[in-house]
């Protein structure tokens, strides 16, 4: 089992699974989310009790959130580890669990929240037996995760590994207690906290869905993958520790960022503002490890579409970590929140710096898995500019929206009374919900051409091993810094 | 080098696992503990009730539909927001919700003050098309709210659930939940037929009597009185 000589063959089937299965998500779940926006701009395209936008909204978050990217994530995750560990994942049974119950779970939360059985907590919505149904197949992860990690054959764990232990560990604890419910039927249960109780619960959960689904695995893919395709070890190890550490303590405190000038007590809101403002260094402190890593091999961008996806999900990490600690501050927020502003801020960070890296990664791993290569790197080209198009029209598009419906609902006239009547703010930002929707469809135009290549690469490809992988020597682990 | 120390631990991964649950949890704690126990975190508001049976299940179809994603159930307190929707909002408002309904966006206005401020037949009409009523509305429609009879058969046990979590239900609303209700329903339709809405035997029995109840209740126990604490200017 030591023999350092010895052959390890990795599972690759789980790896498959997810990668196509991320893929799936990702087309139904931002498909939803161009047809909300258009319900927006066109109210007449909501459809009877289960296709209108209020059933539909949570369709599209849960389908990104926990089908596209944690898809992405579990497939990243699963090729990362045995590879950093250099020993097959501690049980491929486990591995199946992880993978069809995953997906079991995905087409059951779309199904049910259509219903309208749902707890109405953002991104926490599903109902207890789903949340039960989650937290078993949590565990099997866990479990496998960590067993593999146990059964490792290289001494150190590389960076990629804390992020997803973090990961894997404060999920577990977000979920279970955020989602403590008393049933009143198999479809129906009161939370179990009550009002404000209830709002700081959820938003602890709620911010670090951001910082713990959102950031710290996507981290853990750009600590493996953005190396492994620039050919260059991380730039700094001495950052990695550095802001590893910083970013996982400080992330849990912001939550209150959400409930600023809410019924929440003061303090806890200064709390979320404080460790809000605090979180740009680490954040850009991972920014930076990853830019810096291309020192030397910035003229590969030139040529590498993969590469210049993970620089752009990088450059957008930076700016909505700065311009999320700049929404935490009470006088900024007092103007963007309960605005588009919000959705722009979170489509920056989940199209940008989720979307692209999820992108990039899956471009890497499926060439690999189907034993090819990828089967046009132009296209991956075209999906790239198309994508980064499409986001910027997207969130320029809702920051301005934003501005716009904050500045009127505080606008007086010289009397003092209110400028604008509420449905005039609603009219008012009308043509940005429609330019939205062209930056989304865009968007999600250059999801269905990276499913032309992928589809293609699997065409020409095989699963079959041409022969046993052998261990491979050193994946890239520190720096000179 | 500077980091030299961090070496071992990125070779025993069990205490690197523990030293990471740590470091999550440490802001957890702090944030979420205390309230529960720090005095002035929620002052009760006088003359707060639980639900009744006919709003709590109207509140269970506002969750259901998802309103929450579009209208926000927290007035801020800046005058813009007073003058606008009415008093703000006060932890002692919400001790009877859960879930808390507070909301995140105002793709919609805030609802926080909605009860009383319109006759329940305009919410009526309002549910049937809201361009009937604003032609720059872009709610959705929900006229099948009013096509879709009632479902009592759990209120009584959504009562027993709320009263163990500490909300003071008596014994006999517990049991008489689903009658209540329906009694409740009665006198909705009969005010809104006054009202010159013709409702039929199923209308009168539907999902939107029960929302509207539900809209009605929302923010009164403030609005109901005035109070010299909240309102410190005088109203619109």
């Amino acid at each position: 089992m030591n023999d350092p000589e010895r052959a390890v063959v990795y599972d690759m089937a789980v790896v498959r699974g997810f990668a196509i299965s991320a893929l799936v998500w990702g087309g139904v779940g931002m498909l939803v989310g161009l047809v909300i926006a258009l319900q927006l701009a066109f109210p007449d395209l909501n459809f009877g009790p289960y296709f209108h936008f209020g059933r539909l909204r949570p369709v599209h978050t849960n389908a990104v959130i926990f089908g596209f990217t944690l898809g992405a994530v579990f497939a990243g995750s699963y090729y990362g580890v045995q590879r950093l560990c250099r020993v097959r994942m501690f049980s491929d049974t486990l591995s199946r669990i992880n993978l069809w119950g995953w997906n079991a779970i995905i087409v059951a939360a779309a199904v049910s929240l259509i219903a309208g059985k749902t707890t109405s907590k953002e991104y926490a919505e599903l109902e207890w037996p789903l949340d039960i149904a989650i937290t078993l197949v949590w565990v099997v992860y866990a479990v496998n995760f960590f067993g593999t990690v146990a059964t490792r054959r290289e001494k150190g764990l590389y960076a990629a590994i804390w992020f997803w232990i973090a990961t894997i560990l404060t999920i577990a604890m977000l979920h279970v207690v955020n989602s403590l419910e008393v049933p009143v039927s198999a479809w129906k249960s009161y939370s179990a906290y009550a009002g404000v109780h209830d709002a700081n619960v959820q938003w602890w959960y709620g911010h670090n869905a951001v910082g713990f689904l959102l950031t710290t695995p996507i981290l853990g893919l750009m600590y493996y993958y953005l190396p492994k395709q620039a050919g260059r070890p991380i730039y700094s190890h001495r950052l990695s520790i550095l802001h590893f550490w910083s970013l996982i303590f400080i992330y849990i405190w912001a939550g209150p960022h959400h409930l600023i000038y809410s019924p929440l007590p003061d303090w806890a809101q200064s709390f979320g503002t404080a460790f809000s403002v605090m979180l740009i260094l680490p954040s850009w402190g991972g920014m930076l490890n990853g830019l810096l890593t291309l020192r030397g091999a910035w003229h590969k961008l030139r040529t590498d579409p993969l590469l210049k996806m993970f620089v752009v999900g990088l450059t957008f990490y930076g700016m909505s970590t700065f311009e999320g600690p700049m929404m935490a501050v009470k006088s900024v927020n007092s103007l963007s929140h309960f605005t588009n502003w919000t959705i722009a801020h979170v489509h920056a960070g989940a199209l940008g710096w989720v979307g692209l890296t999820c992108f990039a990664t899956l471009y890497y791993l499926i060439p690999r898995l189907w034993h090819t290569q990828l089967y046009s790197v132009r296209l991956a080209e075209v999906h790239f500019w198309v994508a980064t198009l499409g986001l910027v029209v997207y969130v320029t598009a809702m920051w301005t929206s934003g501005v716009t419906q904050g500045l009127m609902w505080r606008a007086v006239n010289p009397d003092g009374s209110l400028a604008y009547t509420f449905i005039e703010t609603v009219a008012a930002i009308r043509i940005y919900d429609l330019i939205r929707a062209a930056g989304g469809a865009m968007y999600l135009g250059g999801l269905f051409v990276m499913f032309y290549n992928v589809a293609r690469t699997i065409q020409q490809g095989t699963v079959e091993i041409p022969e046993p992988t052998p261990a491979l020597a050193a994946v890239p682990v520190a720096g000179g810094n | 080098m500077a980091y030299e120390w961090h070496r071992p631990l990125e070779s025993k991964s069990f205490t690197f696992t523990v030293l990471t649950l740590m470091a999550v949890s440490v802001g957890g704690l702090a944030l979420l503990v205390p309230p529960y126990f720090l005095q002035g975190t929620i002052v009760p508001v006088e003359g707060i009730t639980p639900y009744t049976a006919l709003e709590l299940e109207g509140r269970d179809i506002y969750i259901r539909e998802g309103c929450n994603n579009c209208h926000s159930q927290q007035v801020r307190p800046f005058k813009t927001e007073t003058d606008r929707y009415g008093p703000f909002s006060l932890a002692g408002e919400s001790v009877y919700d859960r879930p808390f309904l507070w909301g995140s966006r105002r793709t919609g206005p805030d609802l926080q003050r909605v009860g009383g401020k319109y006759p329940d037949s305009w919410h009526w009409l309002h549910f049937q098309n809201p361009r009937n009523i604003e032609p720059r509305s872009n709610m959705p429609a929900f006229a099948f709210l009013s096509r879709r009879e009632l479902d009592l058969s759990l209120t009584s046990r959504k009562l027993r659930v709320l009263a163990d979590l500490g909300h003071p239900y008596s014994e006999r609303e517990i049991e008489n939940a689903a009658e209540d209700a329906r009694a409740a329903m009665g006198r909705a339709a009969d005010s809104l037929r006054a009202d010159g809405v013709a409702l039929s035997d199923t209308e009168a029995k539907s999902e939107a009597i029960a929302l509207i109840a539900y809209l009605q209740k929302l923010g009164t126990a403030v609005t109901a009185k005035p109070v010299r604490s909240v309102a410190l200017r005088e109203g619109p």
